[in-house]
């Protein structure tokens, strides 16, 4: 008899994280079924060629490396259609697979791959973009459907400056009947996906809820209204799907809440008074390199220990 | 219905399965049969190994004392048959180490050792009296720890016992030993924890099931009427619902202090299966020689089965029609907390084995690890707080310290981190790891 003999437990969840990132994915998809629906068969071809990205720089590192291949876990997959939510539907096409080689070879496997990457490897690939080609990241299109009002993103509108029109309706906002990235316009697209996450324990409210609760409380307190800055831009694709990136966000309870709290301060903040119409990306950006230090900061309280007096 | 007591954080393992359950919650206990040779070893307690009062060649009979405990954390050891001492030599046990091993050859005759007898009736024993019974019957916790009943029977002076309470949860999947003790024999249990109160000085009883055996629910709580002070609770069906703290705070509401014993809060606690044992060691005299084993899993006719300790797993497993299919682990135990064993020949049921467990393919995980994705799923579950893959992190790379820092020593093995761990990292057994070398290191420093 063959018996394997291993340390406790013998008995394992099915939950792998193959299954985690297939649940990502399925959540994805409705926004990108709207992105397809809103801005054309460009923003479909735009997510191909990022995900293909992705998946094949993730696959030769690792061989190059000699170390075991992991695109199997999915994870690339979902980097990639993150990358291509975070650009406009009019950039080259050649743009986002740079953008995922980007967040995959030095933004993830240069750092170790999954679980070690230090910031969000999308968020990363779409700063590296904005860097290097910022007028085609900022040039918006006339949506493809009728309805759409404007190419400006109502975010740009908001700040006045180069960008003139009429701000659209909250509806509008609210489905995604707007200008802006590929993945982001929809906010009832993205909250569906984000109700799944949800369900399936995938993420938890306290980074999404602090995060956006922070954006509501200050816009309203620097005196603007909120509903427009909740609906417009990448928070909501942001909130629920950029922050709660597993290696890159604190694992504490507490330190969620702080991460959360943190994002949405600096999203208000450069939203209403900084130089950019838009905070989400580098709000999370700026986060991530503080979470290992609220991960040390907020070391959650070991059963039976007695709270210390600060 | 209210909400029932728990604790925080925790696993449902095996929950579609019924928690492993049905293969054998409703088999009635059956007597094992007894083998004709029986190795019994003499480390089945934790603590100092017994030293062996027979040698080759000696008749004993059946209760009589063989090992004799070395030192205040020890219980004895009785012989479990009547016959003739084979051997007396260091066999390999099921913790990998080489334990002197009693070997004894079966004359089937049973005859009791002449100077067992009853020692009377709880009510007419004083608190030592009953201690001492304790510690003669060999009594360690049945449950799986193996801990010296009469050590938590001896709480500190300046300490005080308000509320002893059984552990009914069972909270191990697959195991169902306890379950048909408190079906079959509730008054037993429950006179044993009357006992326990007596002897603690306690105003108190309390014991706790899990919601998912109701029927034992139900004739405990009948078994209870009679006795003042005594009582059942439902509790959560949860892992580890059954770990010491974690049922203490479900019950009571308090918290054991970290690094600290139950008692510090007034409280001890017990398996039923010992105070079972306790009650009939009370009446009867006899020791803690058999005890009801679950052999459960990838066998033909999972059982519940009162055996003598000694006997062999293999023949365990053969009483329950042999193993279905092929076998790829055996556990001592619950697949949570349970040690794989590697030669079910040589491995012989010991006091604290609530289960013999077979692991086919399907069941036993052989996934490999891959790399955290720092989900926090671990955290989240640790029923004690913990970060298992911080200390996980470090351990592997031998910062004990920071294990240290990080409270490794808190943990309690429960094994949920490694349960809920989507990537298949082994968090608890890197845990474990750091524990035994942050004792060395502390040991080193004195």
């Amino acid at each position: 008899m063959n018996l394997i003999s291993t340390s406790s437990p013998h008995v394992r969840t099915n939950e792998s994280v193959k299954v985690i990132m297939m649940d990502v994915l399925i959540a994805l998809m409705p926004a990108l079924i709207w992105a397809v629906y809103i801005f054309g068969i460009n923003a479909l071809l735009i997510t191909v060629v990022s995900v293909l990205s992705a998946v094949i720089c993730e696959t030769a590192v690792e061989a190059f490396m000699k170390k075991p291949i992991t695109t199997g876990d999915l994870s690339a997959v979902v980097t990639g259609i993150l990358v291509a939510f975070n650009v406009s539907p009019a950039v080259p096409i050649w743009m986002p697979a740079i953008g995922s080689a980007f967040a995959i070879l030095i933004v993830k496997q240069l750092f170790g791959g999954i679980g070690q990457n230090f910031m969000n490897p999308a968020l990363g690939g779409r700063a590296f973009l904005l860097a290097s080609w910022p007028v085609a990241m900022t040039t918006w299109v006339t949506t493809g459907t009728a309805s759409a009002v404007s190419g400006a993103t109502p975010l740009a509108i908001m700040k006045g400056g180069e960008a003139v029109g009429q701000l659209p309706s909250v509806w509008n906002m609210f489905i995604g009947n707007i200008g802006g990235c590929i993945g982001e316009v929809s906010a009832l697209a993205l909250l569906i996906g984000a109700a799944y996450l949800l369900y399936r324990g995938v993420i938890t409210w306290r980074i999404p809820v602090s995060f956006i609760g922070t954006v509501v409380v200050l816009t309203l307190a620097f005196g603007q209204n909120p509903l427009n800055h909740i609906f417009a831009g990448g928070l909501m694709l942001g909130a629920f799907f950029m922050a709660t990136d597993y290696s890159s966000s604190p694992i504490t309870a507490k330190g969620q809440i702080i991460f959360g709290i943190g994002c949405g301060l600096l999203t208000a903040v450069i939203r209403v008074f900084g130089g950019y119409p838009e905070g989400v990306s580098y709000s999370i950006l700026l986060m991530n390199v503080a979470a290992p230090l609220i991960d040390k900061f907020t070391k959650p309280r070991v059963y039976g220990e007695v709270a210390k007096s600060v | 219905m209210a909400l029932l007591h728990t604790f925080k954080g925790g696993v449902h393992p095996l929950q579609k399965i019924h928690e492993g359950k049905r293969y054998s919650e409703h088999v009635a206990i059956k007597a094992a049969k007894v083998p004709s040779v029986l190795m019994v070893p003499m480390s089945q307690h934790i603590g100092a190994p017994c030293k062996p009062v027979v040698k080759k060649g000696d008749t004993v009979k059946m209760y009589q004392l063989i090992g004799e405990a070395a030192g205040f954390v020890s219980a004895p050891i009785h012989s479990p048959v009547s016959g003739k001492i084979k051997d007396v030599k260091k066999m390999m046990h099921m913790s990998g180490k080489e334990v002197e091993t009693i070997i004894i050859e079966n004359d089937f005759k049973d005859e009791i050792d002449e100077n067992v007898k009853p020692y009377g009736t709880i009510d007419d024993l004083t608190p030592e009296q009953l201690k001492d019974i304790s510690l003669k019957a060999g009594l360690v916790g049945m449950g799986g720890a193996t801990f010296p009943t009469h050590v938590k029977l001896s709480p500190p002076k300046d300490t005080h016992c308000d509320t002893v309470i059984l552990n009914g949860a069972e909270c191990e999947p697959f195991l169902t030993a306890d379950h048909r003790l408190m079906l079959e024999m509730p008054e037993l249990v429950v006179k044993g924890l009357y006992a326990f109160k007596k002897l603690l000085g306690a105003e108190r009883g309390i014991i706790g099931i899990e919601q998912n055996k109701m029927d034992a629910y139900e004739v405990i709580k009948k078994a209870c009427e009679p006795y003042d002070g005594i009582g059942v609770e439902l509790i959560k069906t949860k892992y580890p619902q059954g770990a010491e703290k974690q049922l203490i705070e479900a019950l009571t509401g308090r918290q054991v202090p970290s690094g600290g014993l139950p008692i510090a809060v007034g409280i001890v606690v017990s398996n039923v299966g010992t105070a079972a044992t306790f009650a009939q060691a009370i009446e009867t005299g006899k020791p803690l020689v058999e005890r009801i084993v679950t052999v459960t899993g990838a066998v033909n006719e999972p059982s519940n089965l009162l055996a003598r300790v000694g006997t062999t797993f293999q023949d365990m497993i053969d009483q329950c029609g042999g193993f279905k299919g092929e076998p790829v682990k055996i556990i001592s135990g619950g697949p949570m907390m349970g040690m794989s064993i590697f030669d079910p020949e040589i491995t012989t049921v010991g006091k604290g084995t609530s289960g013999i467990l077979v692991l086919d393919k399907q069941l036993a995980n052989t996934e490999k690890e891959t790399a955290c994705i720092r989900c926090g799923r671990c955290a989240t579950v640790c029923p004690v707080g913990l970060l298992p893959l911080t200390i996980n992190a470090f351990s592997i790379k031998g910062m004990y310290d920071k294990c240290d820092e990080y409270k490794a020593m808190d943990c309690i093995e429960c094994g949920s981190c490694s349960f809920i761990c989507p990537a298949k990292r082994n968090l608890a057994q890197s845990i474990r790891v750091a524990k035994k070398q942050i004792l060395q290191i502390r040991k080193n420093k004195k």
